[in-house]
């Protein structure tokens, strides 16, 4: 479960500064895909950027598993935490080059710095079978030139799970995609959530995939607009208007 | 290798990987560093072979200091200096000096049944000084006036063994000994008796004055020495009142500094530049969990790869190429001319590769997530 309670963030902007999240109370529930919509520059990647523990917000807390505040983490704390319980899938895959596929999953076993052979073994057992369900075990050899779009985020879906965390991020996971693939990777996303109970939160900028959602919530100049079950209507032109 | 460091908790998993996946880049960089290596390692073999050439003998020198004639202007220097009696008694009676040798050193020519002279070194060398089992320049002091010590050098330029007797400036010296490879100014060693020594430096122009003193004790060298107009130096910090030798050394010198620093510069600007174009993919393994610090291991692991393979390939042309030109070149191969510049390139190149870990620690993981929100 991740929960973000009344979370504030603000940038500079000159000598003023721009909010950029409005005291945002958000929860993941275990097992689901809670989609954050909105339209360009609103703030749903602004939330994900707090949930992942990469910039602190200016108040509110940012719960883990109903304990850990991962808004008031120190740094080296945040990147365990990374490391250890969130599961990151960024809008563009950002696989390394350097990489085939079965080793940008492997990675994950040494971002700490200190490999510890036991749990490099246990991941590394894992490793394969988890590309098996992202269908990428034929192309585990591959690097990520050698992919297309929709590979490379299958690919980095498998990194993002391969250290069974218990929050994913995914940020816009579609947006470089086809509509045909786009759908594929949201019902990939949405199959291993509901199967590895992990609490998901997944920023969208359109409702087309909607379908893989369990919640979606609307984000509009900082401020959540509700949440509402997938199969409701878009916000109305006035909902976002205010 | 990268199995092997990463078996051993190295984090080099990325660095390693990325070796192999743009191999021409790092080939490149690793083939510039191992001619670096080899043109440090040339210049280090040979300046060391030149300054054998130049200096061994001096550094056979018996005592603690060697004392030279203070000129009124300028530096004290082994070729012009002379030490009258006056100031050998001087050395003599001051406190703390336990015991004074006059030496002479000069150059000449010697000759063996009048053939093509060969470029000596005029030692003047008492026989029987303390030390001189042990000391390879002192045991070639004859014992006799009409009898001389070779160098190795010495006598294989003359053609002559021990018995055989060789001319010098117009007077016969039988070889009564030869013994290890000594130079003084890249001229082989020729010892005789002092008395023999003042003799030659006569008939040659010079005064027959002994040219520097070997001292032993523990006077007040500056002391004594400016009131008997001399300059007492160790044996080591002598070697600069030779002028051959402070000319090379100072020139071959310079050039192995400058390709130190042009080696961290070429490394350094290396890995910097293929540090800024991976920047991205150090955001990304930070956002993902990566620790500063092992990304900063695994990019210094990187570069020490580099530079190992580059300076053992180095290392081992210089080895194997100094081996073939020794017999022909005053060339040294020798932990001194291998393995001290290369330990010096590879701290050097690491300080260049560090330069380039600004770009790992600064790498800002929210970038990963897309730069404008």
């Amino acid at each position: 479960m991740i929960e973000l309670q009344n979370v504030t963030l603000t940038f500079p902007d000159g000598d003023a500064r721009v909010t950029a999240v409005d005291d945002v109370t958000l929860r993941g529930e275990n097992g689901t895909v809670t989609g954050i919509t909105g339209p360009s520059g609103s703030g749903k990647s602004s939330i994900l950027a707090v949930a992942a523990t990469l910039i602190r917000p200016d108040s509110g807390r940012v719960l883990i598993g109903d304990t850990v505040d991962a808004g008031q983490l120190s740094r080296s704390d945040a990147t365990a935490l990374r490391r250890e319980r969130i599961g990151i899938v960024f809008q563009q895959s950002n696989l390394i080059p350097a990489l085939t596929v079965r080793e940008q999953v492997q990675v994950m076993a040494r971002l700490g710095g200190g490999t510890g052979r036991t749990r490099v073994a246990s991941l590394d057992a894992r490793v394969d079978g988890l590309l098996d369900a992202v269908g990428l075990i034929a192309h585990a050899d591959k690097r990520p030139h050698q992919l297309s779009g929709g590979q490379r985020q299958r690919a980095a879906i498998a990194r993002a799970l391969v250290h069974e965390p218990e929050v994913l991020l995914v940020d816009e996971p579609t947006s470089a995609l086809d509509q045909e693939r786009g759908a594929e990777i949201m019902r990939l996303i949405a199959r291993l959530t509901h199967e590895r109970g992990t609490a998901t939160l997944l920023v969208t900028h359109d409702l087309v995939h909607r379908d893989a959602l369990d919640e979606i919530v609307t984000v509009v100049d900082g401020r959540l607009l509700g949440p509402r079950s997938a199969s409701c209507e878009r916000p109305s032109r006035a909902e976002i208007a205010r | 290798m990268g199995r092997a460091l990463e078996r051993k908790g190295f984090l080099v998993f990325v660095a390693w990987r990325e070796l192999r996946f743009a191999r021409g880049r790092f080939v490149l960089i690793g083939t510039v560093v191992a001619l670096i290596t080899v043109l440090v390692g040339f210049l280090s073999g040979l300046t060391a072979g030149l300054a054998s050439q130049n200096v061994s003998s001096v550094l056979r020198l018996p005592g603690d200091r060697l004392v030279l004639q203070q000129p009124a202007n300028g530096t004290p220097s082994f070729s012009t200096s002379a030490i009258d009696g006056e100031t050998v008694v001087a050395w003599q009676r001051a406190d703390g000096v336990t015991s004074v040798t006059p030496i002479g050193i000069t150059q000449s020519r010697a000759s063996v049944g009048g053939v093509e002279p060969v470029g000596v070194a005029l030692y003047g060398l008492p026989a029987g000084m303390p030390d001189a089992a042990s000391n390879p320049l002192l045991e070639l002091a004859p014992n006799r006036d009409d009898e001389v010590g070779l160098s190795a050098g010495a006598a294989t330029d003359l053609g002559v063994d021990v018995g055989d007797v060789i001319a010098l400036t117009g007077g016969e010296y039988t070889v009564a000994a030869i013994g290890d490879d000594l130079w003084y100014s890249h001229t082989p060693v020729v010892v005789m008796t002092p008395e023999a020594w003042s003799g030659v430096s006569a008939r040659i122009g010079g005064t027959g004055e002994a040219t520097v003193l070997s001292v032993t004790g523990t006077a007040d060298w500056e002391s004594v020495g400016a009131r008997t107009g001399t300059s007492a130096e160790t044996p080591l910090s002598s070697l600069t009142a030779l002028e051959a030798f402070r000319s090379e050394i100072g020139s071959l010198g310079l050039m192995i500094a400058m390709l130190f620093g042009i080696s961290a510069l070429v490394v350094g600007a290396f890995f910097t530049v293929w540090t800024m174009q991976r920047s991205g993919d150090i955001a990304v393994l930070k956002a993902l969990g990566a620790t500063t610090g092992s990304l900063v291991r695994d990019s210094l692991g990187q570069a020490l790869i580099v530079l190992a393979a580059g300076i053992g390939v180095g290392i081992a042309v210089v080895t194997g190429l100094g081996a073939l030109v020794s017999s022909a070149l005053p060339f040294v191969v020798s932990p001194l001319t291998t393995l001290v510049p290369a330990s010096a390139m590879a701290v050097l190149g690491l300080a260049g590769a560090a330069f380039a870990l600004r770009f790992v620690t600064t790498a800002d993981p929210l970038t990963a997530l897309g730069s404008n929100r």
